[in-house]
């Protein structure tokens, strides 16, 4: 919809759910340096085109972004972050923008550092078993560079064919792998960052010192933006072993579940879907599960072909023990890909069965499940609300779908309530609010339900020390921003725009 | 260059014991035993729980009292002395309320304890559920010492970080008390969780100078069912090549090891650990391409060295990229000192032992010198531990790209710099 005032910076938001801007700001003087800096054709502040950037993978909160900017190098990223500096504008980095929990929402009076032109796999060093990549890169294209010379890059997101390996590093995303093989934070040895001052800085595994890479990983964009990435590069596994079972009722394969567990075996993967997620996969990509199955669970092994052979004997015999109905093993891609369909289907396909749905992320530990699912078919029929259940069993990382209609008066409140009754759930049995989508603009308002107030002032410790100002992506994650005040003796004079009135001191 | 006192310590010493014995919690006056990098404290208090550590880190903050942790004190001498030491805190009692002092949820692979936990009592109570916690703790002569507090914040692993990598990777939750008593909480009892920040990875290795940790949550493995030793000792030059073919074995080794005592002429020898199941059928297939190195050998037990520290007065550690292990201990031995080398050698950490006798001129020149060669390499070398008057002149850190922002955390976290001053990276 065009804009009554295209002058980048004051265009108001005028679609729903828009938060509106604080103040007008004026953003003509720095669009002119960034104009300077990147080219014209790398500043985005028509109206229309700043549109495509109003929301992430959370589609239900939008802004549009004061101005966007599209970097091709680390010190451009700098030099923009410097700019912002200058005049006190917040920003916020976006990858592809799949994130579930508006990490990239932008800012109305600030700018989006678009990494979509920092595309570069940089170097690929197998000796050091790792690849050195720009943030735009996506998860998958590093593990495509090199899985002919037999590397991978292990974790694996769900949306790992569009996102950013920048995003990963935001997110500490995980994917279905991360049971046995961890997170971005696990695999990630080296980052550059533009701090939020507009300093490059390199964290590396290998320095001495605290390890910020550990802090910054999984930080939501809120310590600065990563311009270069080093991550490790894992070798395939020597054998792959997918093995689909059905169960009748989802509490077998939850029995299932904890014995392989209990067993002693740690699986690449293990995966469980639900009745009406698994209805909901076949109407989508007819993946062809077993008739009549209250519960499909996927278990993934990989490793040294003696010991999967003995660990996938054991899973098919705890599988019948616990009431599998019928049991699918694949042995070559093809048929993984066939098996893993379904399931890698599971969100988008929900759209087959219903008009909207809500993906929630919550965690509980993996014993608690039996009783969490049980809490969720209550709340299920106590709002008259579907939910489709999807998990990483392994480490009790729940995905519920809330199923409603949006055409029904009141639905989408019910559904909100019974997504956010679920979170209820996750912490009252000791689990977390997100296991890998984040908190992002979203779970903010949880964020006190799992953290004391001291346990939060804390954490913005860290957030005060890389951002006094507050500019790297303000407001995510915590539900009250901490005014950082100055340490004492590391002050030098007042910045000058603060002296000339241009810009507040936080 | 602590901060400015406000009463000369005479006078103020009496009131800040009777404020520290006003906590209840039990304070004695310290020995020259408690000296820490020859910095004798003046009292040493026992705290049990992590109130008590908050009551003594208020009073201590109120009387600008400098504080260093300690657990077992097998890795006290790891750092720079301090720059002040008033209080030292032992956490030797911080457990957990029940009589295992540890909570074990054994059907999520998670447990909690705290930092006063010895890592071999915590591997007692875990193998019992055929789970451990895998971190090597620290070995001498074949027992491993060390407490769960004491690892973490130091991030010691031993040969199985190939694998498991450190504790940071293995700790899913923390509780920490900062220099003002305040007590915070990160992370927590589940293995996947992306909520907030993960103060975790940063308290770890942050040797006590951001606050105390009091408890920690980590995530488990189950106990492997069988374990298999595979060594061999390769001509030197071709090193390379064994290490670069085994890190990259389909046998899934969990450790590889270097053990030269004698890098400057003697023979290195490579053993790896195989784990879990088919361990002895793996190292056989192991054993078979080894032996194109040398004699290559099996065992159902570990070589003695296994995990051991090359030596304990003068420690360094290396860090490199992977490939760049050779040419590291190449530069070391060239330096001509006589080095004995041991460590994680396809994760390119390795420790250097110095003979006790080395002369500070000698040590300076080594140091500095060697970092010279690996900063040409991507890597770095740290003083583990050294005789105060042996390391006056050398930086026992090195360099370190983020130091600037280190700071600013240092700042935050610990603004009256009480925490283990100077001990760490920079004189934080």
């Amino acid at each position: 919809m065009p804009e009554a005032t295209p002058r980048p910076g004051t265009v108001p938001g005028t679609v729903p759910g828009t938060v509106p801007r604080a103040r007008p700001v004026d953003l003509d003087e720095p669009v002119r340096r960034f104009a300077e800096l990147l080219g014209p054709g790398s500043v985005i502040t028509d109206p229309v085109r700043l549109r495509t950037y109003e929301c992430d993978g959370l589609t239900h909160h939008r802004v549009t972004p004061g101005v966007v900017v599209l970097p091709e190098s680390a010190e451009q990223v700098a030099a923009v972050v410097r700019i912002c500096n200058e005049y006190g504008l917040p920003f916020v980095a976006r990858g592809a923008g799949t994130g579930l929990s508006g990490g990239a929402l932008p800012r109305s009076d600030g700018v989006l550092v678009v990494t979509s032109k920092m595309r570069r796999i940089l170097s690929i060093d197998l000796p050091n078993r790792r690849a050195t990549v720009e943030p735009g890169v996506t998860n998958l294209a590093i593990t495509e560079a090199v899985r002919d010379r037999g590397r991978y890059y292990a974790p694996d997101p769900s949306s790992q064919q569009v996102c950013t390996i920048g995003g990963n590093v935001a997110e500490n995303s995980g994917g279905a792998h991360c049971l046995k093989y961890g997170f971005t934070v696990n695999h990630v040895i080296g980052l550059e960052i533009v701090t939020p001052d507009g300093d490059l800085v390199e964290l590396s595994e290998a320095d001495p010192g605290y390890d910020l890479l550990g802090a910054f990983v999984g930080s939501e964009g809120t310590l600065g933006i990563a311009t270069k990435v080093v991550v490790r590069l894992s070798r395939l596994p020597e054998t792959v072993t997918t093995l689909l079972a059905a169960f009748t009722d989802i509490e077998g394969g939850g029995r299932a579940v904890s014995a392989i567990i209990g067993g002693g075996i740690v699986p690449a993967a293990i995966e469980m879907m639900d009745a009406l997620a698994v209805e909901a996969a076949e109407a989508a990509v007819a993946c062809a599960y077993p008739e009549g199955a209250g519960a499909v669970l996927i278990v993934e092994l990989d490793g040294p072909a003696e010991e999967v052979a003995h660990q996938f004997a054991e899973v098919v015999r705890i599988c019948r023990d616990s009431g599998a109905f019928e049991l699918r093993v694949a042995d070559d891609p093809a048929e993984r890909a066939a098996i893993w369909r379904g399931r890698k289907s599971a969100f988008a396909a929900v759209g087959r069965i219903s008009p909207a749905y809500i993906v929630q992320d919550g965690v509980v530990p993996r014993t608690a499940l039996p009783g969490v699912l049980a809490g969720i078919d209550a709340l299920s029929a106590e709002y008259g609300i579907r939910v489709a259940n999807v998990f990483h069993a392994g480490d009790g990382n729940l995905h519920p779908l809330v199923l409603f209609d949006d055409a029904e008066p009141g639905a989408a409140e019910r559904a909100e309530a019974v997504s956010g009754r679920i979170l209820d759930l996750c912490i009252e049995h000791g689990g977390s609010i997100t296991g890998e989508h984040g908190v992002g603009v979203d779970k903010s308002r949880y964020m006190t339900r799992m953290f004391s107030g001291d346990d939060l002032d804390t954490m913005q410790l860290v957030r005060c020390a890389f951002d006094p100002r507050g500019l790297s992506n303000p407001g995510k994650i915590f539900p009250t921003p901490r005014l950082c005040g100055e340490v004492p003796g590391v002050r030098k004079g007042a910045h000058s725009l603060v002296e000339s009135g241009r810009a507040e001191q936080f | 260059m602590g901060s400015p006192r406000e009463t000369p310590e005479a006078l103020k010493a009496p009131e800040a014991l009777e404020a520290l014995r006003g906590t209840g919690v039990t304070i004695r006056n310290a020995g020259p035993d408690d000296a820490v990098g020859g910095v004798p404290p003046r009292w040493v208090a026992l705290p049990e729980s992590t109130a008590e550590v908050a009551a003594l880190m208020r009073v201590s903050a109120a009387h600008d009292l400098a504080v260093v942790c300690a657990g077992e004190g097998t890795r006290l001498d790891r750092g720079a002395p301090p720059e002040r030491c008033d209080l030292l805190l032992d956490t030797c009692c911080l457990l957990l309320g029940d009589g295992s002092g540890v909570e074990h949820s054994f059907g999520d692979l998670v447990a909690r304890t705290g930092a006063g936990m010895p890592l071999d009592a915590l591997a007692a109570v875990l193998a019992r559920a055929g789970q451990e916690l895998a971190l090597d703790g620290v070995r001498r002569d074949g027992v491993v010492g060390g407490t769960v507090g004491g690892t973490l914040a130091t991030g010691d692993a031993g040969p199985r970080r190939f694998r498991h990598g450190t504790p940071r990777d293995l700790l899913i939750g923390v509780t920490v008390v900062l220099a003002d008593g305040t007590v915070a909480v990160s992370g927590g009892n589940v293995v996947k969780n992306v909520a907030g920040y993960d103060l975790g990875k940063l308290f770890t290795g942050s040797y006590g100078t951001l606050g105390v940790i009091t408890e920690a949550v980590f995530r488990l493995h189950p106990l492997s069912a069988d374990r298999r030793w595979a060594g061999v000792s390769p001509p030197a030059a071709a090193l390379p090549a064994l290490v670069a073919e085994l890190a990259s074995s389909q046998a899934e080794p969990s450790a590889i090891e270097l053990d030269w005592p004698d890098p400057a002429g003697g023979a290195p020898t490579v053993c790896v650990l195989l784990e879990g199941v088919a361990a002895g059928a793996r190292a056989e297939a192991l054993r078979a391409s080894m032996d194109a190195y040398g004699t290559a050998w099996v065992s159902s037990d570990a070589p003695a060295w296994w995990g051991e520290s090359p030596g304990e007065e003068v420690l360094a550690e290396v860090r490199v990229p992977p490939a760049a292990a050779y040419p590291a201990l190449h530069a070391v031995a060239a330096r001509g000192l006589p080095v004995s080398v041991r460590g994680s050698v396809a994760s390119a950490v390795l420790r250097l032992a110095l003979p006790p006798g080395t002369g500070e001129a000698e040590f300076t020149g080594f140091v500095t010198g060697v970092r010279e060669d690996l900063a040409s390499l991507g890597g770095g070398l740290t003083v583990l531990a050294a005789p105060p008057e042996l390391a006056r002149e050398v930086d026992r850190w090195g360099p370190s790209g983020a130091l600037g922002l280190m700071r600013r955390v240092k700042e935050r976290f610990d603004p009256g710099r009480r925490m283990s001053p100077g001990r760490f990276v920079g004189g934080i």
